[in-house]
């Protein structure tokens, strides 16, 4: 392997026939083997860890919701019909409806990845390893593939590729795609689409099947939601990745444990969504038992794509605050204004998609602040 | 409760006792066994102007000159008073040039038996400050005493705000400070209290609380400074920018000197024997060497006379100085004038088939993304890899768990990228240097050159600021 890499590698350097695809090249080799390249200045060794791992380690974070959600794919679509499933008929199915989405993500993701890197010459970047998984996740299964080409490709051209590349973009590229789908499409992002019900022969319908999720159960009245013990493990209609809380709090384990994602952005957002709840509870109006900010707060942690949103898109390094007090306030801010869109705007019943692409927005603010109070700090020592 | 404010104020007095908790300590295989072999001086001895940073050469000799040990080479165009003598006695024989006629080296020949430029022989407490100034700056040993910012050679019309001596070096395979003082106490001690005059007082000398390699409160005890402090916890804590900020912190404007001790040594041999004696104590270390040990040699002497057959395999980096902070040599390059310790290690230029992919249990990360995690306590083999490529910053807080300093350094960092002098100065560029960034960038997952980009600031302020 190692020697036709290095008999075709000449045709792809500076002077050779496809000098242009350098990057392309380069690309596919440093995915094959680690590089050969050794320190020149500064430190003699280095870290063993790169980009490519860190996304890597995320990728693995991103198994438990992917593999419960595949099998939460299958589970739903047999409930549907009132058919009786084993674990392996559930996960076999959502595997197979599953599949295609991570696939066409990935394809056509990295196709306009590789494309604008050997356009502008620049190495191709590992981010889209994560993003490429994240997007099928954070969609409901019977979204048309077309559609997922169509959210790859705005991802990573205005998420990323406008502002220079992974590292440079300040809204987290894969909820950036979501939100595109949900104002693009909203009829295929909302109603009763969350269950695959492709025809099964001779099976029909149970009486008294609703597509509805606990978000749009939440929206009627919060006290329709399932039980939170079935809001916790994931046993709900929603997106692929999104419905067990179980599932991310594994993956949150993992980012925590690695030292990849950041634990004072998940528990800040926790933080912040449960005491906007209680915050909310007690100003509740007490003539109206069933309105919504009585809603018990521990009840928006396991709500719709929460924990997902909180663990795998806030922790985004590059879109979230940079600062250690910055992520604090970044994280709090998210959960409460999750917590906020959906008590009081029934429109956007996700809020957490969209209190996260808006923090997004303040990260720089946020940090800006805190550098600003560092440095009046600083100052004072003096 | 008075008791307690007794020995709170007492503490006061003795120096403070600081913990570092932002650090790592990079274990590796290859530390010094504490012997030390007599080297003979080499046939050939080089001094390096480009070991001084900031300083312009002007010959003061030509091949076939004869000089004394002592006896100036060249001196500082911009600063006149700063002269660059010769550690041996010899002949010169050559003036090695590069580039734009840029002198590289001047290689002397030794003679074998070393004859001195003579000082006066007196004990430093009994001499004022103008003439401890004026005896360094004739005898070259000046050069020895260098400041902060910038970590250049120090300017003799300064009055510092205080002299540092960091009596132990946390760095990865440094060497013992305490082993390495011990033959020379009194030389040590000598040229302390040449620093204490000179500072005015404010000489700060800081120990390592817990580790044997440093040298203890107790050696120190002949020099009368209230300022001994106790320092504790992993690398940087020897790194004497470190101390500096913990103890009193530089704003603009302000000076601080420090010293290397080996170099306080060769100080108070000034004082003590009338001589400028250049000898120094290098540990040779390493998994590439084969017995690491100590070695006396002279500063300039080629380092082939150290690495020579000492080597376990010819696909090696040798580094003067430590693995984070050295520079790259080989066997042909001459010690350098600040060079305490050689580490040779194995080149990495070997691809890795899906490295990102294995679990890594030989990987050294402080993150616990390789499988190593689980044996804490393993010594590592490393080599020069770089681990994988160049890219935008990315992760967060990955700086900061290694810098323990009260500075913000991605953004400290971006202020130099953006060259903004005024951002650079709030986010207190004047407090650091590159070798207390080289963990950063040790750990840095998007592989950035961090010292590069700290020295490229420092170089920017100090022209344009």
């Amino acid at each position: 392997m190692q020697r036709i890499i290095k008999t075709i590698k000449p045709h792809f350097e500076k002077g050779g026939r496809f000098e242009k695809l350098y990057p392309a090249f380069e690309a596919l080799e440093t995915f094959l083997f680690t590089p050969d390249t050794t320190t020149r200045h500064g430190v003699h060794i280095r870290d063993a860890m790169d980009l490519k791992r860190t996304m890597m380690t995320v990728i693995v974070a991103l198994i438990p919701p992917m593999l419960f959600g595949m099998w939460n794919v299958g589970n739903q679509h047999h409930l549907a019909y009132g058919m009786e499933a084993t674990l392996f008929e559930n996960l076999w199915f959502g595997f197979l409806k599953t599949l295609p989405i991570i696939i066409v993500s990935y394809a056509v993701g990295l196709g306009v990845e590789f494309v604008f890197s050997v356009m502008r010459g620049h190495p191709v970047s590992e981010g889209y390893l994560v993003t490429g998984l994240l997007i099928p996740l954070t969609l409901p299964v019977t979204v048309p593939l077309w559609m997922v080409a169509l959210a790859a490709i705005f991802c990573t051209l205005l998420g990323k590729e406008i502002f220079g590349g992974t590292g440079m973009n300040f809204m987290n590229p894969a909820l950036l795609a979501r939100a595109f789908l949900f104002f693009a499409f909203p009829a295929y992002m909302s109603g009763d689409i969350w269950t695959d019900l492709s025809p099964e022969a001779g099976q029909a319908l149970i009486d008294g099947y609703s597509g509805a999720t606990n978000l749009v159960a939440f929206d009627a009245d919060f006290h329709r939601m399932a039980s939170a013990g079935d809001m916790f493990w994931g046993f709900e209609q929603g997106s692929i990745g999104e419905t067990s809380v179980a599932a991310c709090l594994i993956g949150a384990f993992i980012l925590i444990f690695t030292g990849v994602g950041s634990w004072q952005i998940i528990v800040s957002c926790f933080l912040g969504a449960w005491l906007m709840g209680l915050g909310l509870n007690v100003l509740a109006p007490a003539d109206l038992p069933n309105h919504a900010m009585h809603t018990p707060a521990h009840y928006h942690l396991l709500l719709g794509g929460f924990a997902f949103g909180a663990v795998y898109m806030a922790t985004d390094p590059v879109s979230a605050a940079q600062t250690e007090r910055g992520k604090w306030i970044y994280g709090l801010l998210i959960g409460a204004f999750t917590v906020i869109l959906r008590v009081f705007n029934p429109a956007y019943p996700e809020g957490v998609m969209l209190s996260i692409l808006l923090m997004n927005v303040f990260a720089p603010l946020i940090d800006h602040i805190v550098v600003e109070q560092h440095i009046k700090k600083r100052l004072k020592r003096a | 409760m008075p008791f307690f404010c007794r020995i709170r104020k007492r503490n006061v007095i003795m120096g403070k006792s600081i913990s570092i908790r932002r650090g790592f300590d990079i274990k590796l295989k290859g530390a010094a066994e504490k012997s030390v072999s007599e080297l003979p001086i080499s046939d050939i001895i080089a001094v390096k102007p480009a070991d001084f940073p900031a300083v312009t050469p002007k010959l003061l000799v030509e091949p076939g000159a004869e000089v004394l040990a002592g006896q100036s080479l060249f001196f500082d165009k911009n600063r006149p008073n700063l002269h660059f003598p010769s550690p041996v006695s010899g002949e010169v024989t050559e003036i090695v040039r590069g580039e734009k006629r840029r002198i590289l080296e001047v290689r002397i020949l030794p003679d074998r038996q070393t004859r001195y430029v003579e000082f006066p022989k007196s004990d430093p407490a009994r001499l004022s400050r103008a003439d401890i100034l004026q005896r360094l700056l004739d005898s070259g040993c000046w050069n020895y005493i260098r400041q902060r910012p910038y970590s250049l050679i120090a300017d003799p019309t300064d009055i510092p705000k205080a002299i540092f001596v960091s009596c132990f070096d946390s760095a990865p395979l440094a060497p013992d400070m305490r082993f390495v003082i011990a033959p020379e106490k009194e030389n040590f001690l000598a040229g302390l209290r040449a620093l204490q005059t000179l500072a005015h007082g404010h000489l700060h000398l800081c120990v390592h609380e817990k580790s044997e390699k440093s040298i203890s409160e107790s050696d120190l005890s002949g020099i009368a400074t209230d300022n001994t402090h106790r320092f504790n916890g992993p690398h940087p804590s020897g790194n004497v920018g470190i101390q500096i900020h913990h103890i009193t912190p530089i704003q603009k404007g302000e000076v601080v000197w420090y010293v290397h001790p080996q170099d306080v040594a060769i100080i108070g041999r000034l004082f003590l024997e009338g001589r400028y004696r250049a000898d120094r104590l290098i540990a040779l270390t390493g998994s590439c060497v084969a017995h690491p040990q100590y070695y006396r040699a002279m500063t300039g002497q080629r380092m082939s006379d150290l690495t020579g057959g000492r080597l376990t395999s010819n696909h090696n980096r040798i580094i003067q100085g430590n693995v984070l902070t050295g520079q790259k040599s080989s066997g042909e390059d001459f010690l350098s004038f600040y060079t305490n310790q050689i580490t040779v290690i194995p080149e990495g230029d070997h691809p890795e088939f899906f490295g990102w992919l294995r679990p890594g249990f030989k990987k050294l990360s402080l993150s616990r993304t390789f499988f190593s995690w689980v044996l804490p306590d393993r010594v590592y083999n490393l080599d020069t890899n770089t681990h994988g490529e160049e890219r935008a910053f990315v992760m967060t807080g990955q700086y900061d768990k290694v810098l323990p300093m009260n500075i913000m350094p991605v953004f400290l960092l971006k202020a130099i990228l953006a060259r903004d002098i005024e951002r650079m100065e709030q986010l207190g560029i004047y407090e650091v240097s590159e070798e207390d960034f080289a963990l950063c960038e040790f750990v840095c997952t998007s592989k950035i050159d961090v010292q590069k980009i700290i020295a490229e600031g420092l170089e920017y302020i100090r022209k344009e600021g």
